[in-house]
């Protein structure tokens, strides 16, 4: 579902990796792993079509959803609403009330962004990947401020969205149950 | 979709009193004139037009700092960028936010201003038809200023210098256009140059900060 072939990524001037190849099919995951600053961002990024590869090219077909360190809700929203911006962008408005349900946040759909805690946030974030459900999901250290219970339901919402099909990359330090994930190390 | 950025932008412009702090600005500048030249209505009113253009300019500097840089610092423009959205489209919705929230305000507190400055009542048609032409222009030259400071230290500082040079066109054309038809025209024709321009600077400049 998503390839790269040869890629090769430069930040300011810096070249961070070069020729990684690899390729994700459907119900497949990718565990990136390496040390601060190797480029883990970058890679998510550049399968995000946020970034241009400097050589080698991204190849793959389907919407991507994208989880970066940051979480794009408005602070003084109500988190339902916060939320509803994006799964409307989606066109998975009526979805939404499902999917807090399945990141555990039914009961804060009321309480605004600015007052939900780190871990809560984290998890709001996913929200939109589970309510639109694009195939491919790019995690960038998904399970950074979640509580132990947290980070088993992450990889639970993992393992369905592979048992639907979907492919999932993931960048972390911290462990995720990834079953039959493959992994890169830059 | 153009529909809900528009939406979203505009209910942020009211928050924490975004859309209220240029106007409350704007009337305070015009006010400060007339401690100033003194209470002679004549001259207040000779100066009326160009000072409440030189103060809308003014104040339309105040809403840039939070047009760009919250969405790029909050990943909003990351995450619209996944879903496929264009820049320049982004960059077209705030900017009809960004005016619905700063020109008709304008346009009312501009209606207190002409009082305020003993404006002859029969100029005051002419004030406020050329701000119609003149801020769509005026919002514009704030969003391209806020795109292209968006992520600078100092911003707001920047954001003074890059927009008001920019911004002479406007409060020459403007209160020539309370005078004279010619001035209305090239006011006009000044406020589109600023239209079709501002979303592709804006665009540009976001696709550099995101990166």
């Amino acid at each position: 579902m998503i390839a790269f072939e040869g890629v090769a990524c430069e930040r300011g001037g810096r070249r961070l990796f070069s020729g990684v190849s690899f390729s994700v099919a459907a119900g497949g995951a990718l565990l990136v792993r390496g040390p601060n600053g190797a480029g883990k961002s970058s890679l998510l990024r550049l399968a995000a079509g946020l970034l241009a590869p400097v050589e080698g090219r991204v190849v793959g077909e389907g919407a991507r959803g994208w989880l970066g360190e940051l979480h794009a809700l408005d602070p003084e929203l109500p988190l339902g609403r916060a939320l509803g911006f994006w799964t409307g962008l989606d066109g998975a408005g009526t979805r939404l009330a499902a999917a807090l349900g399945r990141a555990g946040l039914a009961a804060l759909a009321e309480v605004p962004v600015r007052l939900l805690s780190t871990g809560q946030r984290r998890r709001a974030a996913l929200v939109p990947l589970l309510a639109a459900a694009p195939p491919v999901w790019l995690l960038d250290e998904p399970a950074s401020g979640l509580d132990v219970d947290a980070v088993a339901l992450l990889g639970r919402l993992i393992a369905e969205h592979r048992a639907a099909g979907g492919a999932v990359l993931v960048a972390t330090h911290q462990p995720i149950d990834l079953p039959g994930a493959e992994e890169l190390a830059l | 979709m153009i529909a809900a950025l528009i939406a979203r932008d505009l209910r942020r412009a009211w928050v924490g009193g975004g859309a209220v702090l240029p106007i409350a600005f704007f009337l305070l500048v015009t006010i400060l004139f007339p401690f100033g030249v003194g209470p002679d209505a004549a001259l207040l009113g000779r100066v009326a037009s160009g000072v409440i253009w030189a103060a809308a300019l003014l104040a339309a500097l105040l809403p840039v700092e939070r047009l760009v840089a919250p969405d790029l610092e909050a990943g909003v423009l990351d995450q619209l960028a996944v879903r496929g959205v264009p820049l320049v489209l982004i960059a077209a919705a705030k900017l009809v936010a960004h005016w619905l929230s700063f020109g008709p305000p304008l346009m009312l507190a501009a209606l207190i201003a002409s009082a305020l400055l003993a404006l002859p009542g029969d100029r005051l048609a002419a004030v406020e038809l050329a701000l119609a032409v003149g801020t769509p222009g005026m919002a514009a030259l704030g969003l391209a200023t806020g795109a292209l400071v968006a992520g600078l230290r100092g911003a707001g500082a920047v954001a003074g210098l890059v927009m008001l040079p920019f911004g002479v066109p406007l409060v020459i054309f403007g209160a020539g256009a309370v005078e004279s038809a010619q001035g209305l025209k090239l006011l006009g024709a000044t406020t589109l140059v600023l239209l079709v321009g501002a979303p592709l600077v804006a665009a540009g400049a976001m696709k550099i900060a995101r990166e």
